[in-house]
């Protein structure tokens, strides 16, 4: 079972949670025309055998997305942060 | 090697089954080959052995990095079927069940097929029209499909639960009666055999650790057991494509994901079909040892390990007991996983990749067991002839820039939905 430590709420179970992906993706600005760059965006993931980055939402909690780092072969937890805290404006839509 | 056949059995059982020959030779590693395929799973084995068999490309070597069948060919449910409704899929689904009903007889080796039918249970009129349409569909493209009424379902499948007081009550179902399941070790043991007796090396324990290029082309690999040069270069090791093409720079709509397997103990014949619940990811059927088999959906977030956690255990468990309340009293023997690699439109890439010299099958998400015999078919021609058959045409690496995605359960591209 994985733990995740939330900020608001301590360590809670993970069917609380509700998994929203990969962190790292950024969006291209809505006026980049870039086909190459949107399809990064909508289809491409690094995918890493070892530490990802990624999104969590405390659905059952207090309901702040948060941004996880977790070691894919594990599931061992390094970092947790609010992703209003950490994520660029737009990296996400 | 010599064929299998009744009378060879019963002389090996007179001489107590202790003379049996091994069923593929352990091959050293030659310097060069035609092709080299990476991944001695179902996919990697029945590509070589078509390579061998349909286009009489002979000097081939499969690479396993640990031992033949270990990964996902011996992780799954079992379960092969064409029920398919998107373009694409259709026709190439139901080649691999036309290749299944061969393929005994093909490999000389029994993989037990069973066609026990396959059936989707129907929770409402409205998912009854759908699976209507489906059914349709199929029948159109002249695969066979069925659908039963709640009567005829009360005759043939009574064990269910059929009550009021049934979360989702039982509208009907489709069943595709070709449909069944593959003793899946089988086919691993079955495609390794045969594609050894045409002359493919089959190399266990030699890892692929980069690629070797010369220019643009991608011309031989460095594994745990030497350097290789190859013609071609095949990568057949879904649930760690990525892994593996990263050393080549190539960037792939592919993510990892666990699902999870679930065996009870073993009881007496009780389902005599594989039956799929309909209004959650839930499948079932019953092994030749009397062993219930399902499986459910995705622990749902990026992971390699080969293993699950609870929260499905317990969600697959409630929706066994709500389509049948008698598992009840079951006990769950084991739970196991596979790494999937889930594609962003849960379908599979069977492709020329942008590096020449180098050939690309995976994205098979949890569907690529029945596909076993139609991937190697046409990922052989696709390598022997640096072209698609027709019928992987669509699956290839750029239908995602293309915007041509085959997303058959309509879910967008969010891998861990499919």
């Amino acid at each position: 079972m994985l733990r995740i430590p939330c900020p608001f709420c301590g360590e809670r179970d993970h069917h609380e949670f509700g998994y929203g992906g990969d962190a790292s993706i950024e969006r291209p600005a809505l006026d980049d025309r870039s086909m190459d760059k949107w399809y990064r965006y909508v289809f491409v993931r690094e995918n890493p055998k070892g530490r990802h980055r990624e999104l969590w939402q405390h659905v059952s909690g207090c309901r702040a997305w948060l941004v996880v780092e977790r070691d894919t072969r594990t599931h061992e937890i390094f970092d947790v942060q609010l992703a209003a805290d950490t994520m660029e404006e737009g990296a996400r839509g | 090697m010599k064929p299998y056949s009744a009378w060879k059995l019963i002389g090996h059982a007179l001489r107590g089954h202790k003379h049996w020959p091994e069923a593929w030779r352990a091959a050293e590693p030659k310097k060069t080959y035609d092709v080299v395929i990476i991944g001695g799973g179902g996919h990697g084995l029945s590509t070589a052995y078509y390579l061998a068999k349909n286009h009489g490309i002979r000097n081939v070597a499969v690479l396993e990095r640990g031992w033949l069948g270990g990964g996902n060919i011996g992780r799954n449910t079992t379960i092969v079927r064409s029920n398919y409704m998107i373009d694409g899929n259709v026709p190439f689904y139901e080649h691999s069940m036309k290749l299944w009903e061969a393929l005994s007889h093909d490999l000389n080796f029994n993989v037990m097929l069973s066609q026990r039918g396959h059936m989707i249970l129907g929770h409402s009129a409205d998912q009854m029209q759908a699976h209507i349409r489906r059914a349709n569909t199929m029948r159109a493209h002249g695969i066979d499909a069925e659908i039963l009424s709640r009567e005829d379902l009360m005759r043939e499948v009574p064990y269910l639960d059929y009550s009021d007081n049934a979360r989702f009550p039982i509208h009907g179902a489709i069943i595709q009666r070709r449909a069944g399941t593959a003793r899946h070790d089988a086919v691993a043991w079955g495609y390794a055999r045969a594609a050894d007796r045409l002359g493919v090396d089959i190399v266990e324990n030699c890892e692929v650790l980069d690629f070797v290029r010369e220019g643009d082309r991608i011309t031989g690999v460095e594994t745990s057991r030497g350097r290789i040069e190859a013609g071609a270069i095949g990568l057949a090791v879904a649930g760690h494509t990525t892994e593996l093409a990263r050393k080549t720079g190539l960037d792939l709509p592919i993510e990892s994901h666990v699902l999870q397997a679930f065996v009870t103990e073993g009881i007496k014949p009780l389902i005599d079909h594989v039956i799929a619940f309909g209004a959650e990811h839930f499948y079932i059927s019953q092994s030749d040892k009397g062993s219930l088999v399902f499986g459910g959906n995705l622990d749902g977030y990026n992971s390699y390990a080969q293993r699950g956690n609870l929260p499905i255990v317990g969600s697959v468990s409630e929706i066994a007991l709500a389509i049948a309340p008698c598992f009840s009293r079951l006990r769950l023997l084991r739970h196991w996983g596979g790494v999937m690699d889930m594609s962003m439109d849960g379908s599979p890439i069977i492709s020329r990749t942008p590096i020449d010299g180098l050939y690309l099958n995976g994205g098979w998400c949890y569907g690529g067991f029945k596909a076993t015999p139609a991937s190697g078919w046409c990922f052989a021609h696709t390598i022997a002839n640096d072209a698609p058959h027709e019928l992987n045409a669509c699956f290839s690496l750029d239908r995602f820039r293309e915007g041509v995605q085959i997303d058959e359960a309509g879910s967008g591209p969010i891998p861990g939905h499919h």
